[in-house]
């Protein structure tokens, strides 16, 4: 029996005693000592929680986000040693976490912030541009695939979590208005950024990272929303350089 | 066979941990700095900035990859997965030194994102070198292990960490990398003597050497409890403990550690620079 066995459980629960044979330099069982490992595990994974979630923090105060992280840590502790992947429940954690369940829309903050966070990590590609564009074959552009490059990102919601999201950052932004919206995470260098999606983007865009044909998705997004205007679909593209150079055959 | 693979090609000079948000001031104006050391746990993503800086710095600084997650003290197996995201990150930029904690991370309560202590005794003595064969044999280089800093003690350790690290490099041929913030805090915390520490200490395996900051507290009875923070300049003592280090070891490439409450550029340059004049003085 080693005194490492109980070590790992005793830090994340402060209601356990200390484990038998952790001591100081006069034998004496180990206090104070053993919470500055408890606290330290504590601390640096909720400093990750905040670094990853400073949108959620703005809107719920540092000080109960620090609250609500030592929970959080306690019930999802990392499984990967890579902390730029810790807090993937965040979502699910908030939908039912009793003193924020009332704010319907933050588990949406959350995958959004995730969303640019995975998006920061993602891998590189070239991204499609207006001139790489003007050298493809023109008369057959609808029947090409544009698959989306690994760092974009398409999120939806039933919020107005792009207004909630910017008006946190800027409270000069205007106030958001009830209804959902949707987004589109993009990395044309290294600091990913949402853009508000327009009607039948969201279908559109999906289609196409799900390897449609241009043709199929215009048509996708169309039923969707009536006011789909693919035009602008393709400007918003194009200047986030989301989609990948198409294979020509 | 007399194996001659150098434990570390880093220069006798003083580097620092290097942060995203110096990058720019690093190129422009890196004072003594001559080397840098990344937590190869930050560099693990599949690209953007992380990687692009990474690329950049070391096309003109020699790096050092530390680990801080690798959990070589457990007892558990190692996180196959983990060590072969290292052997590809050490595979792309081919760093100056790779080195690890003697401490534990990972347990099947999941990982605890600190650096966590055992016993030294002969079963975790097994382990631990069994872990390091293991991280040398796949990343195809020599390892440097970190001596830990300890706020408690194990009552039933068979050996002293001197005789559990010297050990470890017998029996794996590893190089140490000695933190002498580490050392510090641990013998304040342990009532023990510092410089006892270090002229026991096996220095001629040592590639590296890591200072920082410390914060002091007290225990319960009132005995001194110094926190290893990373958080603050390198203190009185510990630089007076580094000099002692370089006079009976050698000199030794040197790191400045700042990873919380990260000051501005020239605050951590000016640290280098003194890591830099106690170098010049121990030649």
């Amino acid at each position: 029996m080693s005194a490492m066995d109980g070590f790992a459980e005793a830090l994340l629960d402060p209601a356990q005693a200390v484990p038998k044979g952790l001591v100081d330099p006069e034998g004496r069982t180990a206090g104070k000592r053993f919470d500055v490992y408890r606290n330290n595990v504590v601390a640096s994974l909720s400093r990750a929680l905040a670094e990853g979630f400073p949108t959620i923090q703005s809107l719920v105060g540092t000080e109960f986000f620090n609250a609500m992280a030592g929970v959080y840590v306690r019930a999802h502790p990392p499984t990967d040693p890579r902390m730029m992947y810790f807090g993937a429940e965040m979502p699910v954690f908030l939908a039912a976490f009793g003193p924020v369940q009332h704010l319907t829309y933050l588990p949406d903050i959350a995958r959004l912030e995730l969303g640019l966070r995975e998006s920061y990590h993602a891998g590189d590609a070239q991204g499609l541009t207006a001139e790489v564009l003007a050298s493809l074959p023109q008369d057959s552009l609808e029947e090409l695939r544009f698959p989306m490059v690994p760092s974009a990102r398409l999120i939806s919601s039933g919020h107005p979590i792009f207004s909630i999201w910017t008006r946190a950052r800027d409270p000069q932004a205007p106030a958001p208005v009830p209804g959902g919206q949707d987004i589109l995470i993009a990395r044309p260098s290294f600091d990913p950024e949402p853009h508000l999606l327009g009607p039948g983007m969201m279908a559109f865009f999906t289609a196409l990272s799900q390897a449609a044909l241009l043709s199929e998705a215009i048509a996708i997004a169309a039923q969707t929303a009536s006011e789909f205007d693919p035009g602008q679909a393709l400007t918003l593209a194009l200047s986030t350089e989301i989609l990948e150079v198409p294979e020509v055959s | 066979m007399l194996d001659t693979t150098p434990m570390t090609t880093l220069p006798l000079a003083p580097g620092v941990g290097f942060k995203s948000s110096h990058f720019t001031a690093i190129s422009e104006d890196p004072g003594d700095v001559a080397w840098l050391e990344i937590h190869a746990e930050n560099y693990m993503g599949d690209g953007g900035r992380p990687l692009a800086q990474l690329n950049a710095l070391a096309e003109r600084f020699p790096v050092s990859v530390h680990g801080v997650g690798l959990s070589i003290g457990g007892t558990k197996a190692l996180d196959t997965d983990h060590l072969e995201r290292l052997r590809r990150l050490c595979d792309r930029i081919n760093p100056a030194s790779f080195s690890e904690h003697l401490a534990w991370s990972t347990h099947d309560v999941g990982f605890l994102n600190d650096l966590l202590p055992l016993p030294y005794t002969e079963k975790t003595l097994t382990h631990v070198a069994d872990h390091i064969d293991q991280v040398q044999d796949t990343l195809g280089r020599k390892m440097l292990l970190e001596n830990p800093s300890t706020y408690l003690a194990f009552a039933e350790n068979e050996m002293s960490e001197i005789d559990f690290l010297k050990a470890v490099v017998r029996r794996t041929g590893c190089g140490l990398l000695l933190d002498v913030n580490n050392v510090f805090v641990s013998a304040t915390n342990q009532n023990t003597d510092a410089y006892d520490y270090i002229n026991a200490f096996p220095l001629h395996a040592v590639g590296e050497i890591h200072l920082g900051g410390h914060d002091v507290q007290e225990d319960e009875h009132g005995a001194p409890l110094l926190i290893d923070s990373h958080g603050a300049a390198v203190a009185d003592p510990v630089w007076a403990l580094y000099a002692h280090t370089l006079k009976t070891g050698g000199l030794r490439p040197t790191l400045i550690e700042w990873d919380t409450d990260v000051p501005d550029w020239p605050i951590l340059r000016n640290e280098a620079r003194l890591a830099a004049e106690v170098l010049e003085t121990a030649k």
